[in-house]
């Protein structure tokens, strides 16, 4: 299987690459048209400031690709966030293709969120063989609000939407690469879509 | 909920962990990859890498060390130890590190915080405090607290997080090497002043020092190294005990 991982100079993603390798899959690096489009799957991660990410997409043109996409592509915390509508961190907008907008959270709650967390209520074939209130690895200040898309919740001084779906389009705001078994079952699940 | 978190410490020189580690099992107990797999298979939440290398040599074993543990394990790792510019950041994050510490460098120049939160996230960035409790006052010390300053341990924490630290890890002098528990009444107050989470580290001898860092000293991670190392503790038993005792884990 042909797995892409969308390079446009965010954060570490050596990690998501390492954990293709550990299923036996050679996942490649790119920031190209033609490479992003003929794969059979695409992972876009994202780590760091949302501003600052969706510049660089804007820059080489990844932000109006991404959402012609026809294959499934998972976006991965930043990554995810930036699929959205707009974000309060920097106060960006988004690539718009979940209709939710992503807040920071409020200083009730030490932030950022960082360590394991349940996800809950559990609602799509991405999450086959996790069971209800599986620990997964979040690090980030800034959340999803709930809404129809979601496909799993988490709670963290509130409710909000650790992971969205629309049609071919999957995004979860935990790290699956760092989530030990869970996550990797994860990452199966997603190339078995 | 988020759980409380269990790390343990591994000290790498040249590449290879150090102090005596008697872990049943092991083919090479001097191996940082095959130790951190027997962890994370034990339920450690994180692990922290402290590079104690002198030299320029052993801190390019270093980030080959990061690499294979990268390629190898599944759960986050931090890697601390000698890092001093925005440059030294970058490398061991490419070599897949999930986040990095910053102790001493912090403290000559506090501008590095912002250059690296801003630069890469401050998710990534956790700075370690040494602090030591000296006429009842808890003071920084640097250089693994063998050099006094005359830095407050409360005012510092306050200007690390505002800074962009995502995270502290509190060494407290006082209490490290002890095995009589955590320094609670000063990570309590931590807790309160700064909203970031806040790692304990010093004086781990027994379970219940873990119950009561998380419950008296407000705790949101433990760290330790010995206890762990010489199988004095088992991290799967330490779990099962916080969970009995009410503390949230991930078991």
């Amino acid at each position: 299987m042909n797995v892409v991982i969308v390079d446009y100079g965010a954060g570490n993603i050596k990690s998501i690459q390492f954990a293709f390798k550990r299923l036996g899959i050679d996942a490649k690096l790119s920031n190209h048209v033609e490479c992003i489009t003929k794969a059979d799957r695409v992972i876009f991660p994202g780590v760091g400031e949302a501003s600052s990410a969706m510049a660089m997409l804007e820059q080489s043109g990844l932000d109006t690709l991404i959402p012609q996409l026809k294959q499934p592509v998972l976006g991965i915390c930043l990554g995810m966030q930036l699929m959205c509508n707009a974000s309060e961190e920097g106060y960006t907008d988004g690539m718009g293709i979940f209709d939710v907008n992503v807040k920071r959270f409020s200083n009730d709650v030490k932030v950022p969120q960082m360590g394991w967390n349940t996800i809950d209520n559990l609602k799509s074939d991405l999450f086959r063989n996790i069971r209800e209130h599986e620990f997964m690895y979040l690090i980030h200040s800034f959340y999803a609000e709930m809404n129809d898309q979601c496909i799993a919740t988490s709670t963290y001084g509130m409710n909000y939407a650790s992971a969205l779906r629309k049609d071919n389009f999957y995004g979860v705001q935990f790290h699956p690469e760092k989530s030990s078994l869970a996550g990797e079952q994860l990452l199966k699940n997603f190339l078995e879509l | 909920m988020l759980r409380k978190r269990i790390i343990p410490c591994l000290d790498i020189k040249n590449g290879r962990t150090v102090k005596g580690i008697n872990f049943k099992g092991l083919r090479d107990a001097g191996d940082p990859v095959e130790l951190a797999k027997q962890y994370a298979h034990f339920g450690a939440d994180e692990l922290v890498f402290l590079d104690i290398s002198a030299t320029i040599e052993e801190r390019k074993t270093m980030r080959d060390m990061v690499l294979k543990v990268a390629e190898q394990i599944n759960i986050p790792f931090t890697v601390g130890g000698g890092i001093s510019s925005v440059e030294d950041v970058a490398q061991l994050l490419h070599c897949g590190a999930d986040k990095i510490s910053i102790n001493s460098s912090a403290v000559t120049s506090p501008n590095l915080i912002n250059e690296l939160s801003s630069k890469f996230g401050s998710q990534c960035v956790v700075v370690a405090i040494d602090a030591k409790q000296v006429d009842g006052e808890w003071m920084v010390h640097l250089a693994g607290g063998t050099i006094p300053t005359t830095i407050n341990l409360f005012d510092w924490a306050k200007e690390v997080a505002y800074r962009g630290a995502g995270e502290i890890l509190f060494t407290s002098m006082n209490n490290d090497g002890t095995k009589l528990g955590f320094a609670n009444p000063a990570l309590a107050q931590l807790s309160k002043l700064v909203n970031i989470p806040i790692i304990a580290s010093g004086g781990a001898g027994s379970t219940e020092h873990f119950v009561d860092a998380f419950k008296i000293g407000h705790a949101d991670a433990a760290l330790a190294a010995s206890v762990f190392h010489f199988g004095e503790i088992s991290i799967s038993d330490l779990k099962k005990e916080l969970n009995k005792n009410q503390i949230p884990v991930r078991l």
